[in-house]
């Protein structure tokens, strides 16, 4: 278990970074955000509002230092301040009501961007040479399509040409949020253009990634080896090749998952979706620093457990990360 | 083939973001009467809302958006070799601290990371844009780049030329940086697609300079001015495709650079029927 320990301080390592250049960040970028604020306000602010907005801000004449252990004391009790926004609610409350639906939407797509990318490039590695290298050239275009575009494309002709689906909101108007079957497949209506949209823009990447380490290990001698011994094609494609040749694209997807969530952020802009993205774009339109961060925070932390979650399954595929404790 | 399409597809873009707007001359923000008309003689691809020429706007927006592509890759580059090439020649914990901030900018997701610091900043020019892309896209420049100083520090020549006592950044940046320009060079033009990529995204959320005209710009503009409900598709689809194009440019190169180093990636016609 060496391995998964070294990962976990990693990420633990990691997520400190990740809170300390939330810190640092509004009181090392040029100009002072409340400033900015009321500049932007064209100076109609009262004095004391200019106060209660740095101490909003955390900014205070204290020592950087002091300021910094305000910070993360608040920060343990789950306080990222209040929205200017949304004001007076919290910032957590905020993201709690709109993470499920980020969560949801984007899991579900890249789980099965994921599982459907993979097997196609398996498939396209032991096929190569047929009519299947048609594939190629579409995915090497796919691979570098902006995911709002798809997006817009998908609307442009599902939902604005042909009417199949709705452009925007998690559910529709007439159903009542519940435990209901009804609600459940209004949800489900409402997910399937944006998710078709991560699912199309991200599995590029997948297919072609797995294609070319399996295609290498396609070469090894104890794939050779299997197939001289008379072993179904289907049993030397799946447990002798691609179960060796998983772990490099393990490796690679869970360094694309700040991609793809970056991606999904633009995407549930483009569908309206009321997740953490539409969230996000809401803060910086109205200035809202404290949201802005808040959901930077968060956004990092989940790709964190993404990524700790990726190397669970590397160690369950790979006995040799298993054998140091043994 | 791939890597001379590949290479194709990139000039063609560059000699058009450097040419281009000589040879069209007209003012890509230039309005006219002439609002929301579909690709006609006039107007190869159609018009905007307000009547502004598309065709003009993705010759402009080209200049824009690979300006911005390539000035942030600069950057992020000469960071990643400067990260990549002391850490792994150096070694020791000089090398772990520069890993361990490498593998944290790796992690963490970048563009909301710039989106953040985009809300943050006072002025939302095309220099201030690039530096933040910048500042979040060295990491994988620097992974690659230490993994191939590692390999490089053992040869006779690095060997030969402490021996002679050369100095530790002379050797970095005279002896091994130019074995590498191979390498950082491909790094740089993946770093480049993917600060276009960042750009776009940014303008489109309006973050960026929405008064200059690129490619995200264009888009931002056309999801504003409804352009996917009145079906003005010949808004909305040349500035992706763009983007997209470049990009497919760009991994044409790569994968052909991979095809050469590894031939068993080669598409040979079927050479696994006979066993199948």
């Amino acid at each position: 278990m060496r391995f998964l320990a070294r990962r976990l301080g990693f990420y633990l390592l990691t997520a400190w970074a990740a809170i300390t250049l939330n810190f640092l960040i509004p009181r090392l970028m040029p100009g002072d955000p409340v400033e900015l604020l009321v500049a932007r306000m064209k100076g109609n602010v009262e004095p004391a509002a200019i106060d209660a907005m740095r101490r909003a801000f955390g900014i205070s004449d204290a020592s950087l230092w002091q300021q910094y252990l305000d910070y993360l004391g608040n920060l343990a009790q789950g306080e990222l301040g209040r929205s200017i926004t949304f004001f007076p609610t919290e910032v957590s409350t905020v993201i709690a009501d709109s993470l499920p639906w980020t969560v949801g939407l984007v899991g579900v797509a890249t789980l099965i961007s994921y599982l459907v990318g993979t097997s196609l490039g398996v498939l396209l590695a032991w096929k190569r040479g047929t009519w299947l290298d048609g594939v190629l050239p579409a995915a090497t275009f796919m691979h570098a399509v902006p995911y709002f575009w798809v997006a817009l494309a998908l609307v442009f002709v599902f939902g604005v040409t042909l009417r199949w689906f709705p452009v925007s909101r998690a559910y529709g108007l007439e159903v009542m949020p519940g435990f209901t079957g009804e609600f459940a497949g209004s949800v489900l209506y409402h997910a399937a253009l944006p998710a078709v949209t991560i699912v199309v823009a991200s599995m590029a990447d997948r297919i072609l990634g797995m294609r070319n380490v399996m295609v290498t290990t396609l070469g090894e001698d104890y794939v050779v080896m299997a197939e001289a011994k008379g072993l179904t094609s289907r049993r030397v494609m799946w447990a002798y090749a691609a179960r060796n040749a998983i772990l490099p694209n393990i490796t690679s997807f869970a360094l694309s998952l700040g991609f793809v969530v970056g991606g999904s952020v633009l995407t549930e802009i483009v569908f309206s979706y009321p997740g953490i993205g539409s969230m996000l774009l809401k803060g910086v339109e109205n200035e809202d620093f404290p949201l802005m961060q808040g959901i930077f925070l968060v956004i990092s932390l989940a790709v964190l457990v993404a990524n700790f979650l990726a190397d669970l399954a590397y160690v369950v595929l790979d006995p040799r990360t298993r054998q140091e404790s043994e | 083939m791939k890597i001379k399409t590949g290479i194709g597809i990139l000039a063609f873009f560059t000699l058009m973001a450097v040419f281009g707007p000589l040879l069209i001359g007209a003012d890509p923000a230039a309005t006219s009467d002439a609002g929301l008309q579909g690709p006609s003689a006039r107007h190869w691809l159609g018009t905007t809302q307000t009547g502004q020429d598309v065709l003009t706007q993705i010759v402009y927006g080209a200049r824009v958006s690979m300006g911005v592509g390539v000035l942030s890759a600069v950057i992020a580059t000469v960071i990643a070799v400067a990260v990549g090439l002391v850490g792994g020649y150096v070694g020791g914990a000089v090398d772990e601290a520069l890993s361990v901030l490498t593998n944290i900018f790796l992690v963490l997701p970048a563009l909301p990371l710039i989106i953040v610091l985009a809300g943050y900043l006072p002025q939302r020019g095309v220099t201030s844009v690039a530096v933040v892309i910048a500042v979040t896209g060295w990491a994988w420049g620097a992974r690659v780049l230490r993994a191939q100083t590692l390999s490089v520090r053992r040869r006779d020549f690095v060997q030969a030329a402490r021996a002679s006592g050369e100095g530790p950044l002379r050797i970095v940046f005279f002896e091994i940086l130019p074995v590498l320009l191979p390498v950082i060079a491909t790094s740089f033009l993946a770093t480049v697609v993917a600060a276009i990529l960042a750009e776009a995204g940014l303008s489109f959320l309006g973050l960026a300079d929405l008064s200059t005209v690129s490619w995200g710009s264009m888009l931002y503009f056309a999801q504003n001015g409804q352009a996917l409900l009145i079906g003005a598709w010949w808004w909305f689809i040349p500035p992706g495709l763009c983007i997209a194009l470049i990009g497919t440019g760009l991994a044409l190169v790569n994968f052909g650079i991979d095809e050469i180093a590894n031939p068993r990636l080669r598409t040979v016609k079927a050479r696994r029927k006979a066993r199948a």
